[in-house]
């Protein structure tokens, strides 16, 4: 029997605004303890909520980025529950009418390939305050300084077939809102948080199963591992003729399985309403066209242009697109450099390398897209040779600016001077009669491992310095 | 010294002239609520202290040159708008504590026209109730028969104007919670369109339907104070930014030629006959000041009740989430665990009318229920307010009963649940329509007083407060006073 994995999910993204989603409270992250309240987000009576625009704004620039269709008419509903963290006793959110519909998100894979995601729909909502166990011996505190921030919940169908394809939508996601600006997509701050709908079925079934919600798993490994384990602990029931309940469940990375938190059975019925205190949302086209006209240009087009126009590999493009700051850093090192394809070669390499190795974001190393685009620029008019380039590379990641400067300080000038290299060649020549005739005898294949001899003392010579073309073809005309 | 039911009309001219000063009225205000309301009960918080300050401060801009036609006239809040630094106890133990960090949009309104708040008005709890016997402090007294209600849920604004308390009071109205008590109690008030007056500050109970409005002696003062009270409000996204006309400067038009619709379903097997007599009554002196009479219908009239009290406990039953005893009001003691905290907290906190409606609220949202109660009372309400505004396309105006009944005797065992729920027959129709409507008084029956409703087109305040002005130059139900000698412990 051979097991296929159902999955959609459900993204919470935190929206960037200033202030909260309906009160003029700021919404910035590790604030002490209640400082980011006003009487509204501690749900004093008669207080009322008034909509931040720029959340709606943001939520309309997601729905133009993921391709759906915009809720000309969306509304507010209240999803009522109990909970010590939700200060009015319901959460307002969007139940009936999402302000985001229908919408198909093209995610890049791996292979280069593009997986197609059908989003169903994205709706605005305010997130809780936080439950405080540790600040007071024997009581549990509330901390309302969250409560009210703006979120962003995006739907997606069942179209998940692995764990990879759910890895891929999170970080096309997360590259999305950090391009458009409207969300940090921070997992660890909670910015962005992820529950996944998973069933199994039998290969060629086409009725879903039983499925379980796995709720908040806030990095991009852990959900791969909770995907993996949650399918296991399924399939383990299945084929022991026990069937899957249809519950929540927390994926525990420390003893990595996944337990119950609650039955939906027993779930709260969250009677949801139209909030009589909002009005509808209503958006014209003209707005709607507004925003699109002022949108950055998106990952996906990006992908098209830098294959198409710059030449580049579709793994490339898709590597380049990940998040805006490496594309920003791409395009500018473009600009200085004038060679698309030795730029991405460079970020994708030696410089990602070393920001892995450092654990350093882009944007927060010695290296600028200037600097890079200048080193490449070196390297084409042949002042550096590749292996002089590691060198200069070096100096700019240690915090050298000048990459001249670098090049005279480390004295790493090419030597493509064709007098100077003439004097080394004819010393050579001179210096080893021997090797110049076995040379000058051997056939042309023969002679090809010969000259290595004289590039390897010619290089020694100079110090490494020489051009290594020039150097060639000097030797083959001296010799020759 | 002005008399004691006096208008705020004519406070405002001797104020003027400087026969009296504003100190001079609150203190007499003071007193007379220290002499009348131990058995009234219409007051819970008398601000003694910050009413003379304030009392002061208004002589002081007068001297000034401050000329508000409001400036230095006592009032009294109903204890559902916020005051900050005074307690607001929406009536109820849950809130009996509560002193809140900001003035409601309608306190702030007054006090900056210079209006002195003396203190806050009893009230049925959350404004759950039609006769103010749902107090958390207690049932108010009618003040033209002590042993009978005042209506409500305003009936402690109404009581105490209709004693000489104070010359107006603020009420609110989700299904007839000024206009019913203002019948009951002889006096006028106001509920503005939906949208007219700012809801914030304004403790929730239905929040599609609730309305802050004046009640006070005449529509005269009822037009100074609405100048006052109405406008945008930043903070309520449900308050309407139209521009707020001057409601007194139409007040003398005549009402020759306007047409007045009498709906046949406000005249029903659900009204008093000694009631409708006297209303039908007061609407031929409307005739006689040249308005043309219509018979019209509203058909759906009936259902009018059962729909609202199916939108308003499900407004409510979400509104009054928020008083769970973790960051204000009542807390059980010795809670043992979270559940106990919101069981023991809610049930000891809320009494049995805000239980009764918060269940059935969260009933009629339930999953099972949504569309068989909410969703069907939804459409019905889309209905109903469709009949309003096609009437109001023949009609200028449609008059009627304010109440049923005259007020009815206190601790009434005979009257069910639901016979209360019927007092709000002929005023739910307008807070269903989010329709402005006023009512004046028209009459007595048995030495109690009888109001008459009439109902008007959306933020036509003005044409209301018109009408009822021109009927009350033509009769003087609205300044027969009831006799305190009673009133006094």
């Amino acid at each position: 029997m051979t097991w296929e994995k159902v999955m959609g999910l459900e993204v919470h993204l935190q929206l960037s605004t200033h202030s909260k989603i309906f009160s003029s409270s700021a919404t910035a992250f590790g604030a002490d303890p209640n400082t980011q309240t006003n009487p509204l987000d501690m749900a004093l009576p008669g207080t009322l909520p008034v909509l931040n625009h720029a959340a709606v704004s943001q939520a309309i620039v997601f729905g133009l980025g993921v391709g759906a269709e915009i809720g000309k008419v969306s509304r507010f509903d209240r999803k009522n529950y109990f909970y010590p963290d939700l200060p009015k006793g319901y959460q307002i959110s969007q139940f009936f009418e999402p302000i985001v519909k229908e919408g198909v998100f093209e995610v890049p894979l791996e292979d280069g390939s593009i997986f197609p995601v059908r989003i169903l729909r994205a709706h605005l909502e305010e997130d809780a305050g936080k439950s405080v166990h540790d600040a007071i011996p024997g009581h549990t505190g509330i901390d309302l300084n969250r409560a009210g921030t703006p979120l962003l919940e995006v739907v997606t169908e069942p179209d998940f077939r692995t764990a990879e394809q759910v890895v891929a939508y999170l970080k096309a996601l997360h590259a999305l809102v950090t391009y458009l600006g409207i969300s940090d997509g921070n997992m660890s701050e909670g910015s962005m948080r992820c529950d996944v709908n998973l069933s199994l079925r039998l290969e060629g079934e086409t009725d879903y199963g039983t499925r379980t919600e796995l709720k908040n798993i806030n990095s991009f490994r852990f959900i791969e591992r909770a995907i993996h384990v949650e399918a296991e602990r399924q399939q383990d029931l299945l084929e022991s003729g026990h069937s899957v309940i249809q519950e929540t469940r927390l994926f525990d990375p420390d003893n990595d399985e996944t337990r119950s938190m609650r039955s939906k059975e027993v779930a709260n019925d969250y009677r949801y309403f139209p909030d009589p205190d909002l009005l509808p949302i209503v958006i014209d086209d003209e707005t709607i066209e507004l925003i699109r006209d002022a949108l950055p240009e998106l990952p996906a087009v990006k992908r098209g242009r830098y294959t198409t126009e710059l030449g580049l590999s579709q793994y490339d493009a898709n590597l380049l697109t990940q998040d805006r700051a490496t594309a920003e850093f791409f395009e500018a090192c473009c600009t200085a450099s004038g060679n698309p394809k030795s730029a991405a070669n460079w970020i994708l390499g030696d410089l990602s390398a070393a920001l892995n190795k450092e654990g350093l974001a882009i944007g927060d190393c010695n290296v600028t897209p200037e600097g890079l685009g200048a080193l490449i620029t070196r390297i084409d008019d042949g002042t550096l040779s590749s292996k002089m380039a590691k060198t200069v590379f070096e100096g700019l990641w240690a915090g050298q600016p000048d990459v001249d400067r670098i090049i005279e300080d480390k004295g790493l000038k090419q030597v493509s001077d064709s007098g100077a290299l003439e004097a080394i060649v004819d010393e050579l020549i001179a210096n080893n009669p021997a090797q110049v005739d076995q040379y000058r005898a051997a056939d042309e294949g023969k002679q090809k491992k010969l000259i290595g001899f004289f590039v390897g003392q010619a290089m020694k010579a100079s110090k490494g310095q020489a051009n290594p073309q020039m150097l060639n073809q000097l030797l083959k005309q001296k010799l020759g | 010294m002005p008399g004691q039911f006096e208008t705020i009309s004519s406070l405002a001219r001797q104020l003027a002239k400087g026969s009296v000063s504003s100190r001079e009225l609150v203190e007499d205000a003071i007193a007379r609520t220290e002499t009348f309301n131990p058995v009234l009960n219409a007051v819970i918080s008398l601000n003694k202290e910050s009413a003379l300050a304030a009392a002061d401060l208004a002589d002081q801009a007068r001297v000034d040159g401050s000329t508000s036609p409001l400036l230095g006239i006592p009032i009294l809040h109903k204890d559902i708008f916020c005051t900050r630094g005074v307690k607001t106890s929406c009536a109820s133990k849950m809130l009996a504590d509560f002193i809140p960090p900001y003035n409601a949009t309608v306190v702030d309104k007054l006090q900056e026209a210079g209006m002195v708040s003396l203190g806050k008005c009893n009230m049925d709890e959350f404004a759950m109730g039609s006769s103010n016997e749902t107090s958390f402090f207690g049932a108010v007294k009618n003040p033209w028969d002590v042993h009978r209600v005042p209506g409500g849920s305003s009936g402690g604004s109404a009581a105490a104007v209709a004693a000489g308390l104070a010359p107006m009071a603020t009420g609110t109205d989700t299904g007839g919670s000024i206009r019913q008590p203002a019948a009951l109690c002889g006096i006028t008030g106001l509920k503005p369109t939906y949208g007219r007056v700012s809801r914030y500050g304004m403790i929730a109970f239905a929040s599609s339907m609730d309305q802050a409005g004046p009640m006070a002696r005449t529509a005269e003062d009822c037009a100074l104070v609405l100048n006052a009270m109405a406008g945008h409000d930043p903070l309520d996204s449900t308050c309407s930014d139209l521009a707020v006309p001057d409601y007194s400067a139409v007040l003398d038009q005549s009402i020759k030629g306007l047409r007045v619709g009498l709906p046949k379903e406000f005249f029903s097997s659900h009204l008093n006959d000694a009631v409708a007599k006297t209303v039908t009554a007061a609407i031929k002196e409307l005739e006689a000041a040249g308005a043309k009479i219509v018979d019209v219908s509203l058909p759906s009239t009936d259902l009018g009740v059962s729909t609202y009290y199916v939108i308003a406990p499900a407004e409510a039953s979400a509104n009054l989430s928020r008083y769970d005893g973790v960051r204000y009001g009542y807390r059980c003691d010795s809670p043992s665990d979270l559940q106990d905290l919101y069981l023991r907290s809610r049930t000891e906190g809320f009494g049995e009318e805000v239980k009764r409606r918060i269940l059935i609220g969260a009933f009629t949202l339930s999953a099972a229920s949504y569309d068989q109660y909410f969703m069907k009372a939804q459409q019905v309400r889309r209905l109903i307010a469709e009949e309003y505004q096609a009437v109001l396309k023949d009609v200028d105006v449609i008059a009627g009963p304010s109440a049923p009944n005259t007020a009815f005797v206190l601790n009434d065992d005979s009257k069910s649940v639901t016979d209360m729920y019927m007092e709000d027959v002929f005023t739910i129709g307008a807070n269903l329509a989010g329709l402005p409507a006023i009512s004046v008084p028209a009459g007595f029956v048995d030495g109690l007083p009888v109001g008459m409703q009439l109902i008007g087109t959306r933020f036509g305040e003005a044409q209301l407060l018109n009408i009822a002005h021109q009927f009350q130059r033509r009769t003087d139900w609205h300044s027969l006073t009831p006799n305190l000698e009673g009133l006094t412990r």
